[in-house]
């Protein structure tokens, strides 16, 4: 498992260049660009259950989804920030992929401490010291025990229309 | 018990008295936009469409701005699909190509209107809080399933209060204006928040407020609003909307607030978002003498008729430097046909301008303008990400129309109260 190390403001241009926003459609094309522009050895080496931590406001800028799309293919376990911009907040609950707003955790990483996540008690480790995070709202969880948002909304119309 | 805009529209909307930060509640938006990117959204829920429909055709309104006319076969079979979906599904509100940028479009036909809710899959849909409509920026995935179901969830927010005092000083302009601000709040400084502005907004116009309501996701915010007056009304009854087809909301007085702030119009002098980050915002002093290979004049945040106006006062009868290039992209048709109209086109054009489509190209890098490496542009447009205009080892430096006009005229960014009329 590794850990990717990234500072404040990463924006949706770095994550996927809005150049492919309308060419590169298929999940691995996405793949292939994803971090691009701010670190380019991210789509060769990220692997299922890597963590991302990140400074403050990261996914800030455009309603892009590929960011989102694209860290949940390669399976990143989680991503650590000290604080999300909104709409990259929104699509990954509708992505459901975990976002943990902590701005004491992603301090503590200096580059070297052992990373250990545990999603079901709500426990971060970053060494040896321990971070807890809360649990999302029951309306939010719902969406993300679904399995994403397409998944929920396919799910409820079922339910009413048949 | 007093309430803020966002709480009053998020009250009213989700059938509740009252409305707390942090609470969610469930609403039924008047409309959601799309643009190239409703043939992605539509494909993810092909069966369901098919099985259920979309859940109402005047729901969705789709405007093709983002790559336009299309730039290669994919962008085509793109534009093609959104006009299959269209008929299919006998969509009200399509916009082809050539009607403008969304963001305009949607305002130039009344359909985001004060005390309504607009979603749209894109970010800077808070444009429209600059009717008074509660106006917000979602994902793909977000508006595939409003197609479906018409409804969704929503995070009542904080709200920032935003006193503006005092009056600009021409040709120091509203983009001066909010680039001051986000440079000051920073680019997270109003995250999660609903931002007010209160106190002399009369004297900025209704272009003036789609600039600072445009750039209000550039700090963060889930929407930026002004209170509908009657430089609104004037505004709405000009796009043929009567006053009694809506209600306006507006915070109490004694609404409570996460901040305030305040800014004094008559001290904000033209300023420059340097590389990389919006934030990034220096005097123009500091700016000066940095020679630039592109100006771009247009995009959802400046490319109204006051902003080609602006630009063509400073341009009229001049060169553009043959160091340089200058690209003008009108907001939309109807601005395009009025720009002609005065002579303002007729302007650009004698002084060397590209005149190009109404859309966003080259603002995303998509085409029509994308830069290359090594080279400076500075742009009227409300990003300077590294890699935005396609390339990322450009630079983008930020500014007003008055002052891409005046750095087009010499080659190097400029300040406009010097190079002058």
């Amino acid at each position: 498992m590794k850990v990717w190390k990234y500072g404040n403001d990463v924006n949706t241009d770095m994550l996927f260049p809005g150049k492919y926003c309308y060419t590169a459609g298929t999940i691995d094309e996405i793949k292939e660009h994803l971090l691009e522009d701010l670190d380019p050895s991210f789509a060769k080496d990220a692997a299922e259950g890597d963590i991302i931590f990140a400074g403050s406001n990261f996914g800030c800028g455009s309603s892009r989804e590929q960011p989102v799309l694209g860290l949940k293919a390669f399976g990143i376990k989680a991503v650590v920030a000290e604080s999300f911009a909104r709409i990259f907040y929104r699509a990954a609950i509708n992505q459901g992929l975990v976002l943990i707003e902590n701005r004491d955790a992603v301090r503590a990483y200096t580059g070297s401490e052992k990373v250990s996540l545990d999603l079901d008690s709500g426990e971060l480790f970053v060494g040896e010291k321990k971070f807890t995070f809360p649990p999302l709202p029951p309306e939010i969880k719902a969406i993300a025990e679904a399995g994403g948002l397409l998944e929920y909304t396919k799910h409820k119309l079922k339910e009413k229309k048949e | 018990m007093s309430a803020t805009f966002a709480e009053k529209v998020l009250a009213k909307r989700s059938q509740e008295k009252k409305v707390v930060p942090g609470q969610i509640v469930t609403v039924k938006p008047d409309h959601l936009l799309m643009h190239d990117n409703a043939a992605p959204i539509t494909a993810k829920i092909t069966a369901e469409l098919d099985k259920y429909g979309v859940v109402n055709p005047e729901l969705p309104i789709i405007v093709l701005d983002h790559v336009i006319p299309a730039a290669d076969e994919k962008t085509a079979t793109n534009h093609k699909k959104i006009r299959d979906f269209v008929k299919k599904f006998d969509i009200t509100n399509f916009f082809d190509i050539g009607c403008g940028i969304c963001h305009q479009v949607v305002v130039e036909k009344g359909l985001s209107l004060p005390g309504q809710i607009v979603l749209g899959s894109d970010s800077h849909t808070c444009s429209y809080g600059a009717v008074g409509c509660f106006a917000t920026g979602i994902d793909r995935t977000e508006a595939a399933a409003l197609l479906l179901t018409g409804e969704t969830w929503l995070k009542v927010p904080e709200s920032i209060k935003v006193n503006l005092k005092g009056q600009l000083n021409p040709p120091v302009s509203a983009k001066d204006l909010i680039l001051h601000i986000i440079g000051d709040m920073g680019a997270d400084g109003a995250n999660y928040c609903s931002v007010e502005y209160h106190g002399d907004v009369k004297a900025l116009s209704i272009d003036d407020r789609f600039v600072m309501s445009n750039m209000g996701v550039e700090m963060g915010a889930k929407t930026a609003a002004f209170k509908v007056d009657r430089i609104t009304a004037n505004y709405l009854r000009s796009a043929g909307i009567d006053r009694t087809a809506y209600e306006s909301v507006w915070a109490d007085k004694k609404a409570k607030y996460l901040m305030e702030k305040e800014y004094d119009l008559s001290r904000i002098e033209p300023v420059v978002a340097f590389p990389h980050k919006v934030d990034n915002v220096k005097s123009i002093g500091e700016a000066k003498g940095i020679s630039v290979d592109q100006c771009l004049i247009g995009t959802c945040t400046n490319g109204r008729l006051s902003d080609l106006e602006a630009a063509a006062i400073i341009l009229k009868g001049r060169q553009v430097h043959p160091d340089t290039r200058l690209l003008v992209l009108p907001a939309s048709r109807t601005i395009y046909e009025q720009a002609a109209r005065k002579g303002i086109i007729k302007t650009f054009l004698d002084s060397g301008a590209v005149v190009l489509p109404s859309g966003c190209g080259p603002c995303l890098g998509a085409h029509q303008g994308v830069l290359a490496p090594g080279e400076k542009c500075i742009s009227t447009a409300n990003r300077n990400f590294k890699g935005r205009m396609g390339c990322k080892d450009a630079e983008i430096y930020l500014g007003s129309p008055a002052t891409v006009a005046a750095s087009a005229l010499t080659g190097e960014i400029s300040d406009p109260r010097e190079v002058g009329q």
